[in-house]
């Protein structure tokens, strides 16, 4: 469970509160007006962003002070989630062995990832010799390696069309269901919060919401988010 | 606050590069200060001071003035060898300033091409030695650096303004006066003070072509209080006078200081309108003039070089392995240094602005300061030619760092915003991130860096001559041995091998980062 206590973060200019908790294994759609403060408290679970007051708990135990590598957290960027001028089975191989370590076993390990998500054969290829999309499962490949059990992803599939998002959506939801992965992600579109399926927590006027069921929540939305959609 | 985490920790690496720079810089200044009392300036010093400020000032401002001509013509001209020309705009600043000067002697000496010339005519023969032959050669040197700063002014107009003013049909003139004038007005002081900056410490153009009580740098004063009158107090008086120069115009100058233009871009469309007519005659004659100031004296070098070559005089072979050694030590050490202090600028750690001042004090030092002040504290230990090698060593990695560490520095930058975060998400270990991540991304600005490192250190001709006897020589003090023997030969042949030796290193250090970058 991942209870976000009293959490304050601020920044010059911007303050966002949560006071909440998300149960192990649920989906939860982040949705909210640009600026709301989405991808600062994603960053803060990760650990890129001190919190100004408040605790972050996983399962109980405090985040704080853990370095975002050592925390049981996977976390997708909008850009720049692989090494350009490493092979994709070397951007890989550094989510199983941070000392960048790559025995046969691990070349066994990432070649099924890749073959898991789309990707086999494509080992050796540079991320520029990758389409976007095919980069965005490259990502989601080393986070089913890494396995950690909490996958946060800050709109990595934005640039993508409709239908390669949808695909998108889907593999995450494997990922997550293969790892067992708590899973927050953030998004514009009220649509991707449908297909992930679960909850939406309303991030809006400097308060993260609790989240509540997304049907339940899109059928009937309290003003914060009506004036969110329009 | 929500603060960015994970950047508190002290660099350790950096903070004793900062320390070492401290030391050898304002360290150095430090202990000739403490020597300095002894000696007041005499009459002759402040001559060679009002004499260093003169030629600087002509040399930095005459250099600018040239430079306005000839950038705009390469702005607005495009021609077979253009991108070579740009491109050869980049060699006197790494070329062995002895070189520079055996290559003017070449064209303007005694028995140069111009003076045979004026033979011809009936004409009085020039001579090169004193203000004149100073300025010349800095011009020489320099003219190239401010026609590439100015050229990347040019460049930064952006294309739509020019197309804008071409469609409101605005002349010439009314396009000098409000594109091109505001453009200069920005970046010739920059040029100017950079130039103005590397005369006041020049010391090799006043060392050959300089001399004598009207023709006297400080530096070159220092030289001789130590080295001929050995007289450590008057020098150490020199040295401070010469610290307080140098950091003086630093200081006036710091909001001005621009980049060495290395970057300028060959590659840019011609966005600039090309008047026909004799605008196009002027622009013309200014890249050729430009050019022929150029090549004349290189291309001498290596025609005279060429025939001295086969008959190398006995000694050039382990002074030039001296050099050798200079440079690799030198760049080893500047180029770990550079890396270690741009990655900790780059990332805001702990003490980031002491890093970067501390990378920046090297520009107000100079070879013979530095070196006045470690013969001063080094004398009690080792007999000065023991040391030689060490303290140019140490010397030329000081003074090139300004250079390897700003080649790196947006680079750096670049890199910690792209891929820290991802970096750390994945807890990569130190050495692992170094090796799979930072070296290769910044392998092109390493290899250059460290290239601009050897080709400086290999040529250069400062703190060696206080130091060095008759054996322990490197190539460029080879060389001006051989040029006050009037071995004019030899010393063309040995010229053309120091050439050889500081281009090919550089070519050496940018090919493996080039090789090495993705």
């Amino acid at each position: 469970m991942l209870h976000l206590d009293h959490l304050l973060l601020t920044e010059p200019g911007f303050r966002l509160e949560a006071d909440l908790t998300i149960p192990t294994g649920a989906h939860v759609a982040v949705i909210g007006p640009s600026g709301a403060g989405k991808s600062t408290l994603l960053n803060a679970i990760a650990g890129f962003v001190v919190p100004a007051a408040g605790r972050i708990l996983w399962n109980g135990q405090d985040l704080a002070g853990q370095p975002a590598g050592a925390r049981p957290v996977s976390i997708l960027f909008q850009d720049q989630n692989l090494f350009p001028h490493l092979t994709v089975e070397r951007n890989l191989a550094l989510g199983l062995a941070p000392d960048g370590r790559m025995d046969g076993a691990a070349r066994a390990r990432i070649a099924a990832a890749l073959e898991r998500t789309g990707l086999g054969g494509l080992g050796q290829r540079r991320p520029a010799q990758l389409s976007g999309g095919q980069q965005g499962r490259a990502a989601l490949a080393r986070a089913l390696l890494r396995a950690r059990p909490l996958l946060l992803l800050d709109e990595p599939f934005a640039a993508l069309g409709p239908a390669l998002k949808a695909e998108m959506l889907d593999l995450v939801l494997d990922v997550a269901r293969e790892t067992g992965a708590t899973v927050l992600m953030v998004t514009h579109d009220p649509g991707d919060a449908l297909r992930l399926g679960g909850l939406t927590m309303l991030v809006a006027d400097g308060t993260a919401h609790s989240p509540c069921e997304t049907s339940a929540l899109l059928a009937d939305p309290p003003k914060a988010l009506r004036d969110y959609l329009g | 606050m929500a603060s960015r985490a994970g950047a508190i920790s002290v660099p350790w690496a950096a903070a004793l590069a900062a320390a070492l720079l401290a030391a050898m810089t304002l360290g150095t200044a430090g202990v000739v200060a403490l020597r300095a009392g002894a000696a007041l300036p005499t009459a002759a010093d402040w001559a060679a001071v009002r004499f260093t400020l003169l030629q600087a000032a002509l040399s930095a401002g005459l250099s600018c003035l040239l430079a306005v001509p000839v950038a705009r013509a390469l702005a607005r001209r495009r021609f077979p060898l253009r991108g070579a020309l740009i491109t050869l705009m980049g060699a006197p600043f790494l070329l062995p300033v002895i070189v520079a000067i055996l290559g003017l002697l070449a064209v303007f000496g005694r028995s140069g091409i111009v003076n045979d010339a004026l033979a011809l005519l009936g004409l009085p023969r020039i001579t090169v030695y004193g203000l004149h032959g100073v300025v010349l050669a800095h011009v020489f040197l320099n003219l190239p650096l401010a026609v590439r700063m100015l050229l990347m002014g040019w460049q930064a107009i952006p294309a739509e303004r020019f197309r804008l003013a071409q469609s409101l049909g605005l002349s010439p003139f009314a396009m000098l006066r409000h594109l091109e004038w505001p453009m200069l007005r920005a970046t010739v002081p920059g040029a100017f003070v950079t130039i103005f900056t590397l005369c006041l410490a020049s010391f090799a153009v006043a060392l050959t072509l300089g001399g004598g009580p009207a023709a006297t740098t400080v530096e070159l004063a220092i030289y001789q209080a130590l080295r001929f009158d050995f007289v450590p107090e008057r020098a150490a008086t020199l040295a401070v006078v010469q610290f307080l120069l140098c950091a003086g115009a630093l200081a006036a100058g710091w909001g001005l200081l621009r980049d060495t233009g290395f970057g300028a871009g060959i590659g840019r469309r011609a966005e600039l309108p090309a008047p026909p007519g004799w605008r196009r005659g002027v622009d013309v004659a200014a890249i050729g003039l430009a050019a022929l100031f150029l090549l004349l004296p290189l291309s001498a070098v290596v025609l005279r070089g060429v025939a001295g070559l086969a008959d190398l005089p006995q000694g050039t072979g382990p002074a030039a392995l001296r050099s050798l050694a200079v440079a690799v030590g030198s760049t080893v050490l500047t180029t770990g240094a550079a890396l270690a202090l741009a990655l900790a600028v780059a990332r805001r750690a702990g003490g980031a602005r002491l890093f970067d001042l501390a990378a920046t004090l090297p520009l107000a030092a100079s070879s013979l300061v530095i070196g006045t002040g470690l013969f001063l504290l080094l004398r009690p230990w080792a007999a000065p030619s023991d040391m030689a090698i060490p303290v140019t060593v140490a010397v030329n990695a000081t003074l090139a760092l300004p250079y390897a560490y700003r080649l790196l520095l947006p680079e750096a930058r670049a890199l910690h915003s792209d891929y820290d975060r991802l970096a750390r998400a994945l807890d990569l270990t130190p050495l692992a991130r170094l090796r799979l991540v930072t070296l290769p991304r910044l392998a092109r600005p390493l290899g250059f860096g460290a290239g601009i490192t050897a080709a400086l250190s290999t040529g250069d001709l400062g703190v060696i001559t206080l130091f060095a006897g008759e054996t322990d020589a490197t190539l460029p003090l080879f060389i001006h041995g051989l040029m006050g023997a009037y071995r004019m030969e030899a010393a063309a042949g040995a010229a053309l091998l120091l050439v050889l030796l500081s281009f090919g290193l550089f070519a050496l250090f940018d090919g493996l980062g080039r090789h090495a970058a993705p």
